[in-house]
Parts: C-alpha cells; structure tokens; sequence
C-alpha cells in the first residue's frame, strides 16, 4: 500500500503525536501542530490517534492513491478535491486505486491534515514517525515531502462515510484569544511592558511554522539592570535556560514569539509566559495576519481548559466508533 | 538567592536557579536532574537541566502539577542537605582545527554583520580577552577543559562552560546580527559559553574552529553512536586539543572508515574538591583522561 506525492504543497510532512523524552538533549516533542485535527483524521479513517498522518502548511499536496484507501481531511478550510470533485472535510471518504487528491486555495486555519486508513506508515525514530526537520530524521527520510516520493501505509480497515457533528468541527477565526499562564521571566518587564503584552492586540506575522509563531505590534520595555554574568547584554537576555514547549520569548523587546511543538530547546531570550496545552492547536491554525490576544490565566485554568479539551477529544472519538 | 519556581504552563515546570552562570548552579541543576531521573516518576516526561536553571515537562493527565512541584522541591532540599556533592560523569578529548579555512570563509561572508569587518573572529576573541594573539586565545581555550552545563537549542548540541576561575573565562559578544550559515561541527562561542553546531545553520556565536569528530547522527553508522543518536549528554567535560589541517583529514578519515573512537574515561566530579584549587583538580582529570 503506497500513496506517490505528486507535488509536495507547502511544507508538508509525517506527523503523530509526537517525540517525548528527549528534549533535554535537544530534541524537540514535534508532533502536529493542531493535534485535534490529527487525532479526528485518524478516528475518522478507523485509525488509533497515534498513527502518521500527513501535515501541510497552506498547501496543501497533489497526491495520487496506488491502491484503494479510506481518507479523510481535517483541519484547515480548504476545497478537497478528489479526481477534481469536490470531496467532504471532517468526513471519510473512498479513493480507489489511481485516484488523485488535491486541494483548492485555503480560505480559513492554516494546517490541513489528512488521515488514511492504516496511517502512513514510515519507520518509528525514537519513539513517533513525527518528522524533526532541523535534526533531519524522522517523518520520511528526514525531510519534508518532495514530488516523486512514495510513502508507504499500513494496513488498515476504514469506514466510508463517517463525519463528525458540526459542534466538533472546529473553525478557524481571524481574531483570537490565546490564553496565557504569566510568568518564567516576567518579572523583567515593567509595569507598563507586561500592559503592552497582554491589554494589546498582536498580528501574527508571516514567520510562523513548526519551530515558532513570530508576532509584531508593540514594544515591551524591559526592567534597567546590570545584566548577571553569563547572560547576554540586551535587557531581553538571560542565562541560557530550557524553553518551555509553547513559552512566549521577546527577543530586544519586539516581536514576541511562540515556540511550537519543533521548538528551540533553549536559548538566551527571556520569556514572559506560556500558552496553555489546550490553545497549542488554535495557535497551530492560525495564518499570518491574525490577531491574537494574549489572555492570562492561572494554572487551575489551564488544567480546567485542558480538561474540557480532553472531553471533546473523547466526544470525537466516540462519534467516529 | 532562593531558586524561584515557576510554571511553564500546565506542562512545564522551570526552576530558575540564578540569574547569573556559575558552575554552582549548575551542578545544582545537574544534580536536581540526575535525583528525580533516579525517581522514573510516571508522567514527568523530560527533565532538562540547563546552565543556571531547571526544565521539568509532565503530563498533567498522569502526574498533578502540584505533585511534581513537591517532588522538585524535595530533590532541591537533599542537595541542601548536602547529600549529594558529585556527579558522575565521563571526560573526553575533542581534537579541533583551530583557525580552519572552513569557518574562517563562513567568517569573510558575513563580515558585515561583524564587530570587525576587517579582523576575523579569533583576532576580535584575542583582542576582547586582552591576549597578545590568535594563538594565544586558542591556547586558553584549548588548555583547561570545559563542562557541558547544557544540551540544547537543536538536537545535541553542547553549550560548554570553561572550569577555570571567573575571572579568566574566556568572554566574547555575540555577532552584531546572527548569520544565516555555520558549518556543522563549527567551535563558536558566545558571553561566557563554547557551543559546538550539531548541525548546519543560522548562529550568531564567534566562529574559532572545527572538530572532524560527529557529536550527532540521526543515522548511528558510528560506533560511539550504536546506543544513542547524541554524543553529548549535560554534565559531560571535554578538553580541546589543537590540531592542524593535516591531523584533521587524517581523523576525518578514521571516522569514514569507522575506526576512529574517542578518547574518553568515567570520573566523578565534586564540585567542593574542584572550588578548592580547580588547577589542580583539572590536572587530577587529565591525568584521568590521559591515563598516566
């Protein structure tokens, strides 16, 4: 079973759940970036949450099916096209052998995920098929999709017609609130800095993929201070220190910037807060442009977050049983 | 200072140690690390000891954040209590070319983004630290071995600290704006801190050398990478040795062709026996290293 990539779309690449374990040498946990997305194109192709799918930013690829699959797309809104007709989103559908899939122009979100039955099936690197591509391995060979490659999937039984209620359907607004839990090195900002950072609207700009999401807007001011030694001379410097997946850095005080699931693993930039579990995928959909609100929120809120996301995550897959 | 806890979110936990680089807080990190890995807590899923600080990542579906911050804090009193005084780590020697044409020609390409349009990255390093030379800067640099206070930034990659006294580190500015190319294997160096560039990329540190030795293979073709992809793990200490462009190409091909291991020996670290008279605890590891 085998799936030929006949244009790659934008930065497309295998994509599970993820790589824990290793970021204390480096290694990032990777993983897709929306990962309701991912789990709903597996459940709906009749796979584990766990399995490869496919991740494209943008574009999406021109593929063509070498044996009869079930497929579904999730995420971004974008016209699926199978053979040219339109096909659904958020509901499994047939390909038979030869049939090609592609997409139109995207109009809303940012990632498109495509699951097929029995998961694309690349070997498992430190534990996920997630491909890290600033440590070139995983996902297939490496690197992101190219045209001409064959990607190899499992075996696998799906159901042809299975979709999801539009109350777990997901959209993709162009203004967002991203909620925050302050902290890690905010102290460093005065007053009137942590005002800008959170009473003030950021536009997500174009630097935005799977390593970190750069915004712009404002300017944060910074406490005055002999800078410890060790740490760098602009005030935004600090020691070297772990970077938490998610955590908001501002390097000189401009352009605040979210570390996604490929993330640096640490660096000298002082960071003022951390987006919680349960907003990483709104963040992971979001297109340049976007104006994005950071909201703060205390721990127990984010563990209620993450719990109400963890309830819909189980609704979804009850409804694709 | 008390070390100050904070949450990274509701899947991070980060202990800030100090807020300056001292050898202290970081073997106090390393430490703190090597005590809850010891514990395999079900649902801490990484524990990242960095330079002056602490990363902890969890699931909080497995393990409550609370929970974790009680275990972090108790491993943080044991030290206190001084139970725990060394490390237990392993000393290697890393064989650099020094002034080699390939960092040198990634220097001359970005020269305007350079504190030194005219120099080169080793004369601005010599200059900065008040040496007479380029061959006196790689002699310091070379001459006491340096402790990975840190792995980090991309997949295995060291940031290195110098054991010698504060006031003889080496300490070198960043370049004005980063370059957007570093050869891998490059030796840089930025503040206080060598990194050595697991792979190819964008860097902003000083550019002084280049070992023949890989520290990162996603592949595992050699064999000091049979049970690990990353040679460098926090807490390992390396001491440089200056080599010329033939001994490169010589090393080179030994790591082509397999047969090329590195010089390596397990010791143990005590910081308060290294605070003591670090010349003379340095001189104690080479001759570990060194086997004499």
């Amino acid at each position: 079973m085998a799936i030929e990539v006949l244009e790659p779309g934008l930065a497309t690449s295998v994509q599970d759940r993820g790589r824990p374990g290793y970021y204390n040498v480096g290694v990032p946990p990777s993983g897709a970036l929306d990962l309701y997305a991912a789990a709903a194109a597996n459940a709906l192709v009749g796979n584990d949450v766990t399995a490869g799918v496919l991740e494209s930013a943008y574009m999406g690829p021109k593929l063509r099916f070498r044996d009869a699959a079930v497929v579904a797309v999730t995420g971004a809104v974008v016209p699926v096209l199978l053979n040219g007709q339109e096909a659904p989103r958020w509901e499994s559908f047939e390909v038979r052998a030869g049939d090609e899939l592609s997409f139109g122009i995207l109009q809303a979100g940012a990632r498109i995920y495509i699951g097929v039955s029995g998961g694309i099936d690349v070997p498992l690197v430190l534990g996920s098929r997630s491909l890290y591509a600033l440590g070139a391995f995983g996902g297939f060979e490496g690197r992101p999709m190219q045209a001409g490659d064959v990607l190899p999937v499992g075996a696998g039984q799906g159901r042809v017609g299975v979709r999801l209620p539009e109350g777990l359907i997901p959209d993709y607004p162009k203004e967002l609130a991203v909620r925050v839990v302050l902290g890690l090195y905010d102290y460093r900002l005065t007053d009137e800095g942590m005002s800008s950072l959170i009473d003030r609207p950021w536009k997500l700009s174009p630097v935005a993929d799977r390593i970190g999401f750069r915004y712009s807007g404002n300017t944060l001011k910074w406490r005055e201070r002999k800078q410890p030694f060790g740490a760098g001379s602009d005030p935004s410097n600090i020691t070297d220190a772990g970077y938490p997946v998610g955590s908001i850095q501002v390097p000189g005080g401009v352009e605040p910037i979210i570390l996604h699931r490929d993330a640096v693993s640490g660096g000298g930039y002082a960071m003022v807060g951390t987006v919680i579990s349960a907003d990483m995928d709104v963040v992971g959909q979001s297109a340049p442009g976007t104006m994005t609100r950071f909201t703060p929120v205390t721990l127990d809120q984010a563990l209620e977050a993450r719990a109400v996301y963890r309830a819909r995550e189980r609704d979804m897959i009850a409804a694709t049983s | 200072m008390a070390s100050r806890y904070s949450w990274g979110a509701d899947e991070h936990l980060v202990v800030q140690i100090s807020e300056d680089m001292s050898l202290e807080s970081n073997f106090k990190a390393m430490a703190m690390a090597s005590d809850l890995e010891s514990q395999h807590v079900d649902g801490i899923t990484d524990i990242c000891p960095a330079n002056a600080s602490l990363l902890v990542r969890f699931n909080p579906d497995q393990v409550p954040p609370s929970e974790v911050e009680r275990m972090v804090r108790e491993a943080e009193a044991r030290l206190e209590g001084g139970t725990q005084q060394s490390l237990s780590t392993r000393i290697f020697e890393l064989p650099v070319w020094y002034n080699d044409p390939y960092t040198n020609e990634t220097g001359a390409r970005f020269r305007d983004r350079h504190q030194t349009p005219e120099g080169t990255d080793l004369e601005f390093a010599a200059s900065e630290n008040n040496l007479p030379s380029v061959e006196a800067f790689i002699e310091a640099h070379a001459g006491s071995p340096w402790i990975a206070s840190m792995v980090g930034f991309v997949a295995g990659l060291p940031f290195l600290f110098q054991m010698v006294p504060q006031e003889r580190q080496l300490e070198v500015p960043k370049y004005l704006r980063p370059r957007t190319d570093t050869p891998k294997l490059t030796i840089g160096h930025g503040g206080c801190f060598t990194a050595i560039y697991s792979v190819r990329g964008a860097g902003g540190y000083q550019m002084f050398g280049i070992t023949p030795v890989p520290i990162f293979e996603p592949k595992q073709e050699h064999a000091d990478f049979a049970d690990s992809m990353f040679f460098f793990r926090p807490g390992d200490i390396v001491k440089f040795r200056a080599i010329d462009g033939a001994e490169y190409e010589r090393i080179l091909a030994e790591v082509d062709a397999g047969t090329y291991r590195v010089r390596q020996a397990p010791v143990t670290f005590d910081l308060s026996e290294y605070e003591k008279d670090p010349d003379a605890y340095n001189a104690r590891l080479l001759e570990v290293l060194y086997g004499n």
